[in-house]
């Protein structure tokens, strides 16, 4: 072991690296402000001791780190970045305007203006929408990690655990990778498979960024419908699932898995907004080729084809529109930020607003990739059933859509 | 020292690895990394999201890659602390 001399140094900052581990009490801003004053005091270069990239070899701001006042920087900046956003997304229509009438100078009645005139308001305005809000959800929920989660809801009996479990799967941060030892971490420290099955639907289909694009692009009543349902869907397919007593469907191992002590661990408030940052790139890089194409799509169809088009086959008059398109989408897979494109253009088409929200709710809750990762813990016979259940209650819930909207 | 990262492989915990290689090439630490993919040793450690970060024994970060500089703070010897 070699330890550099740099580190040897670091000794009078001891405490602060424990911070990690370090129970409620201290505020998030606090332990943001030592984790600073730890990496002054250890001597550590720009490159160490924060976003090397942004911070490397520029003097100035190292020296901005140094001002007592640094937190007012930051406000300061991020008021900025605020007035910014607001500014560019109300200039969004004006913008598009602009481009496609005076500077392309297309006649304002044709299918090509009406398409690029869509086209030209609605990407810059979806990722607006994601680079806006996701960082500021993003550090919300670092709050809530699972091993939080699952303090919260045990021992708060089935059905309240059901209804907690579901509420926090909506700010809870989910990945399928995540979903075996999310899982695992459920079912091995007692709570009921209602609770688990709960928060494993409303996780990833009621998210921040459904929420955001829902309400930027049809307003918050249709967002908030969403999301409500999406519980609903969360909390009947929970209890359902309880109530048909299949832990037996669980694979045994599952059972026999003892978990250590639950650690959640402590991060430094500064940490969380750049991690919030870089997880927005993160989404961002990924949901693009798909947000791009559909979009184009979108255009295309908003453009050229005929309006009674979507509307002629999914439509009112069609009962089984609803069933239809929810079983087209289950074995789908796609974040919420992917379907909302394809989802605008068959709205826009004719599709009535509840069939269009219930696909994409299939499409989020359940997908091919997830039963797979889902497989290695529990049986086939559970994953029919939670399958099952959760398309029959997007159904049921795609009816109710179209009945109040 | 001894680090591990408690993960099944996917993208994150591949990139964590990443990074607390460089990191202990940048600084000179001589580390011994394994990589824990068996869900029910991941278990253990009591986290339900991946990837995890254990310096030691002691779960460092779950659910998240930590950036290069708070990673190096994790692996600074105990006998420095």
């Amino acid at each position: 072991m070699s330890a550099p001399v740099r580190g040897m140094e670091a000794s009078p900052a001891k405490g602060t690296d424990d911070r990690h581990f370090q129970t409620a009490g201290q505020s998030a801003e606090t332990a943001g402000q030592s984790a600073e004053t730890a990496g002054q005091t250890a001597g550590q270069t720009a490159e160490t001791a924060g976003q090397s990239a942004a911070t490397g070899g520029a003097p100035y701001l190292a020296a901005l780190r140094a001002l007592p006042s640094r937190r007012g920087w930051l406000a300061l900046a991020l008021a900025v970045a605020v007035g910014a956003w607001l500014e560019l997304y109300w200039q969004l229509g004006r913008f598009a305007a602009w481009l496609t009438y005076d500077l392309l100078g297309l006649d304002r009645h044709t299918h090509l203006a009406s398409s690029v005139d869509f086209f030209a308001t609605d990407v810059p305005k979806i990722f607006l929408l994601l680079g806006g809000i996701i960082p500021v959800v993003s550090v919300l929920r670092s709050y809530f990690p699972p091993e939080r989660v699952k303090k919260v809801v045990s021992g708060k009996g089935e059905l309240l655990g059901t209804v907690l479990a579901a509420l926090l799967g909506t700010v809870t941060p989910f990945c399928s990778c995540s979903a075996v030892p999310m899982f695992i971490g459920f079912v091995e420290s007692g709570l009921p498979l209602g609770v688990t099955f709960g928060f494993l639907i409303a996780s990833p289909v009621v998210n921040e960024v459904a929420l955001v694009l829902l309400a930027g692009l049809f307003g918050l009543k249709v967002a908030l419908l969403y999301v409500g349902l999406g519980l609903v869907v969360a909390i009947v397919g929970g209890t359902v699932i309880g109530r048909l007593h299949l832990e037996d469907q669980v694979e045994d191992y599952v059972y026999k898995i003892k978990m250590g002590e639950v650690a959640v661990t402590r991060v430094a408030f500064s940490q969380r907004l750049a991690d919030a940052f870089s997880y927005t790139q993160d989404i961002m890089s990924r949901v693009f080729p798909w947000v791009l194409g559909g979009i184009v799509f979108g255009a295309a169809i908003h453009g050229y084809a005929p309006t009674g088009f979507v509307a002629h086959y999914a439509g009112r008059g069609n009962p089984l529109a609803v069933p239809m398109v929810v079983l087209i989408a289950v074995p789908l897979y796609s974040n919420a930020a992917g379907t909302i494109p394809i989802v605008q253009a068959l709205i826009q088409k004719g599709l009535p607003m509840g069939t269009t929200l219930a696909f994409m709710m299939a499409i989020t809750a359940i997908s091919t990739p997830e039963m797979v990762i889902l497989r290695k813990v529990i049986k086939p016979k559970l994953i029919a059933v939670f399958i099952t259940v959760v398309t029959l209650a997007i159904v049921m819930i795609g009816y109710v859509f179209n009945a109040v909207l | 020292m001894n680090v591990k990262i408690l993960g099944t492989g996917c993208p994150n915990c591949v990139r964590l690895e990443a990074l607390v290689k460089e990191v202990a090439r940048e600084k000179g630490l001589s580390l011994e990394v394994d990589k824990v993919t068996d869900i029910v040793e991941i278990m253990s450690y009591g986290i339900m999201s991946t990837p995890g970060l254990v310096v030691d024994g002691q779960v460092m970060s779950s659910g998240r890659v930590p950036p290069k500089g708070e990673i190096a703070t994790m692996m600074q010897p105990a006998d420095t602390q």
